[in-house]
């Protein structure tokens, strides 16, 4: 089965923890945890309910692949409604924490209400507990781990929890799991932390059984892992240079957005992109890299673990940085380097770290500051604002300052909080904010690669490239080559890169895999895995499926067609330079050929038609 | 030949697949907490380190168990529990300097690598060789060879 068919209902107002069975004819229709998560939210709140109220719900959720051998199978996702961009939020980690939900014998927790006073969850296989929270209101999601191991005694618990940042109604707050993975996007964390829920704390010894079909399923894993060994990609790519192997390739195609997508090649990309993390700098001979780090079950371990130069001004006076952890992944690397014009490796590297010790989004956290420092630039804000710091491009003293700040909610901190959308509204200035529906830019401009301009519009969540990853076939071929510049025929690729992304999300699975499996790589995993039948074909409906359930929230939640664009920057300043120098995003020219692939009206709205195509609720 | 598990922890990753590996073979379920082998990792040094029993030849687990529960396999060189003739004591968890056997508190037994009775599952599953299974007369090979190629015999060509 991969499921346990079990789910933890706790409702925070009331301090109640109840088991239930899991909604099986939903898991039929959903899979699991992005999907089947959202299937749950879609029933039990009201969509136009205030995000940060006790009304909506967070939703802890795994895949049926989740805690298998399959590799990559230990992802799980937070899905409430978002407060950045009041669509449905569903943000996806990977690390430990997923696998140890299943361990322990649920596929899903679902919080409800508000507690009146910090809580935390503890979890032990089947027993779980609301536990008292207030010693640990107000710590890092660092210190709070480091707090509950202690007071467990128990070093092989597993942990998510949220950092100031949320607490101090950071918009873009993440929930940390195992310190340095997050259910980054969106403002999960901020949920989480206005149901004065501190931490999840999981402990799983009953282990995962009842795979529907044992020899098949190992020998599906043994071919999907040799699938992903003799991937250049998957091989070799990413666990030399993580993420950060896509620097220099998207500057080169001239599609790296850079302060505040004012233009889309940064001089600094080779100072602070995957190669340069390998070199040694002059301190201490080491390099930022130490090693690559895998999260549960991956066998492609694409993770960055890194180190601060000890020199650096950053960090020269505080040694509790002078240690390993999470390091710089593509995104976070663009947003906190390129798109802020700083080029300091170690001062990226800083702000990193405590994008995940307090819980930030560490691309909405970038891309605000990147707003911010347009703003200064412009004479909009001022020192006055700021305190005293010059909000400057290029300024690696004002990165980390505003890192340091924000993550406790301090004094500018608190507006950089609000993140683009807010902040740039706020100052009077909202065509600078680089963001759709509220949710900030990842890193690729639209202008050079076209299909991501139509998926950041229509992602179900707000700018995102996890939603439709076109850059696959538009720059690295996969599944195969088309041009970045071209707008035509991206529709079709949109969407299908939409509903298997929402499919594969919903296995347990990561969808860096993708850049070797396809489909039919990991429909045989979950047909040997699961009850039923699972084909390539079930699990692209599945996907679209899903995809429409979201659309039909949102639209239930009052975001429109009018919402999917994109910000007039992208629209009609011609890209300054690279490959794609004068473009813009042909946006408009894609759209009616989206809405028409999927079954939507003209403007954008879902129709009756594919609302019953798809069975979705009414 | 007799062989060994040979780990290089520079290699591992902190997957889990062997401990996935390890608990699926040998408890029907994939249940790292109910591994014979472990990954420790060390997070401030950014390290991952797989560990596990190494067949000691004068095995002290063997040694003290009151029953004898414990045997030397004489193809592979492993010394496995015979369960049915365990009685769950612990002594031999007390006489383990390295800690890797211990007590299944579902079963009452002691649990241990066995290496797979001769084919290890771990070594199998691990996606770097961190993990391999090699002439347990040259486990040392790896080493020799990374200095053998350090050897500078090259002068006077």
């Amino acid at each position: 089965m991969s499921w346990t068919r079990k789910i933890l209902r706790v409702n925070l107002t009331n301090g109640t923890v109840v088991e239930e069975a899991l909604n099986m004819d939903w898991a039929n229709e959903y899979l699991g945890q992005r999907g089947l998560g959202t299937r749950y939210l879609v029933d039990e709140i009201d969509p136009q309910c205030d995000a940060l109220g006790p009304d909506n719900k967070l939703i802890m959720t795994t895949g049926p692949l989740t805690g298998t051998i399959a590799s990559t199978g230990g992802r799980y996702s937070v899905v409430c409604k978002s407060p950045l961009t009041g669509t449905v939020a569903c943000s996806n980690s990977g690390g430990f924490f997923g696998a140890e939900l299943k361990f322990a014998g649920w596929d899903m927790i679902i919080f409800e209400g508000k507690a009146a006073t910090p809580m935390y969850l503890n979890i032990e296989d089947d027993v779980a507990k609301l536990m008292p929270a207030d010693d640990l209101w107000g710590q890092s999601c660092w210190a709070t781990d480091h707090a509950l191991r202690q007071k467990h005694q128990d070093p092989q618990v597993r942990i998510a929890c949220v950092g100031r940042s949320a607490e101090e109604g950071n918009l873009y707050a993440a929930v940390v799991n195992d310190l340095h993975r997050a259910a980054g996007r969106s403002g999960v964390g901020t949920v989480m932390a206005s149901k004065n829920l501190k931490a999840v704390v999981c402990r799983g010894t009953l282990g995962l059984g009842g795979i529907d079909d044992p020899k098949r399923f190992m020998q599906t894993v043994k071919d999907g892992k040799k699938v992903l060994a003799e991937n250049a990609v998957t091989g070799q790519g990413l666990p030399t240079y993580g993420t950060q192997v896509l620097m220099n390739v998207i500057n080169e195609v001239g599609a790296l957005p850079t302060r505040n997508m004012t233009q889309t090649q940064f001089e600094g990309a080779n100072d602070v992109g995957g190669e340069a993390m390998h070199l040694p700098r002059k301190s201490d001979g080491k390099a930022n890299l130490t090693t690559n780090g895998a999260c549960y079950s991956c066998t492609i371990a694409c993770g960055r673990i890194s180190t601060i130069d000890r020199t650096h001004f950053s960090v020269k006076d505080k040694p509790e940085y002078w240690i390993n952890s999470g390091g710089l992944e593509y995104e976070a690397a663009w947003a906190l380097g390129p798109d802020t014009g700083v080029d300091d490796i170690d001062a990226l590297t800083y702000a990193n770290f405590l994008c995940n010790e307090d819980g930030m989004d560490p691309i909405s956290f970038g891309s605000t500051v990147a707003a911010a420092m347009e703003l200064f630039e412009t004479g909009v804000i001022t020192t006055e604002h700021t305190g005293g710091m010059a909000l400057k491009f290029g300024s690696a003293e004002a990165l980390c300052w505003a890192a340091e700040v924000t993550a406790k909610g301090e004094g500018f901190g608190a507006d950089l909080g609000l993140g683009s959308k807010r902040l740039c509204e706020k100052y009077g200035k909202p065509e600078l904010s680089m963001t759709v529906k509220g949710q900030e830019f990842p890193a690729y401009d639209p202008r050079g690669i076209q299909g991501m301009g139509l998926a950041y519009a229509t992602s179900n969540r707000g700018a995102c490239h996890l939603r439709g990853y076109t850059v696959a076939s538009e720059i690295l071929g996969i599944p195969e080559k088309t041009d970045p510049l071209e707008s035509a025929g991206k529709p079709g690729l949109v969407k299908a890169f939409q509903d298997a992304t929402a499919a594969v999300d919903s296995a347990g699975l990561c969808v860096f895999t993708t850049f070797a499996w396809t489909m039919d790589d990991i429909a045989p995993q979950v047909d040997a895995a699961c009850e039923g039948d699972w084909s390539t074909e079930r699990m692209m409906e599945v996907g679209e499926r899903i995809w429409n359930l979201e659309k039909d929230f949102n639209q239930k939640a009052g975001i429109t067609g009018a919402d999917d664009t994109l910000p007039a920057r992208l629209l009609t300043e011609g890209a300054n330079s690279g490959p794609a120098k004068g473009r813009t995003s042909e946006l408009s020219q894609m759209l009616p050929e989206y809405y028409q692939l999927r079954g939507y009206s003209a403007d954008g709205s879902m129709t009756d038609e594919t609302r019953q195509k798809w069975s979705l609720p009414s | 030949m007799q062989k060994s598990l040979h780990i290089d922890p520079g290699k591992c990753t902190g997957c889990l697949q062997c401990e996935s590996a390890c608990s699926l073979v040998n408890e029907g379920m994939v249940n790292p907490s109910k591994s014979r082998i472990k990954v420790f990792t060390f997070h401030d040094e950014g390290r991952f380190v797989p560990y596990t029993c190494t067949q000691c030849d004068e095995a002290w687990c063997m040694q003290a168990c009151p029953v004898d529960a414990i045997v030397l396999n004489p193809v592979n060189g492993s010394k496995d529990v015979l369960s049915d003739v365990c009685v769950g004591c612990k002594v031999c968890t007390i006489a383990c300097p390295f800690g890797t056997i211990n007590y299944n508190t579902s079963t009452g037994k002691v649990v241990k690598c066995d290496l797979c009775g001769g084919d290890p599952e771990c070594v199998e599953a691990c996606p770097t060789q961190a993990i391999t299974y090699v002439d347990a007369n040259a486990t040392g090979l790896d080493k020799m060879r990374a200095w053998a190629a350090k050897t500078d015999n090259a002068a006077g060509a």
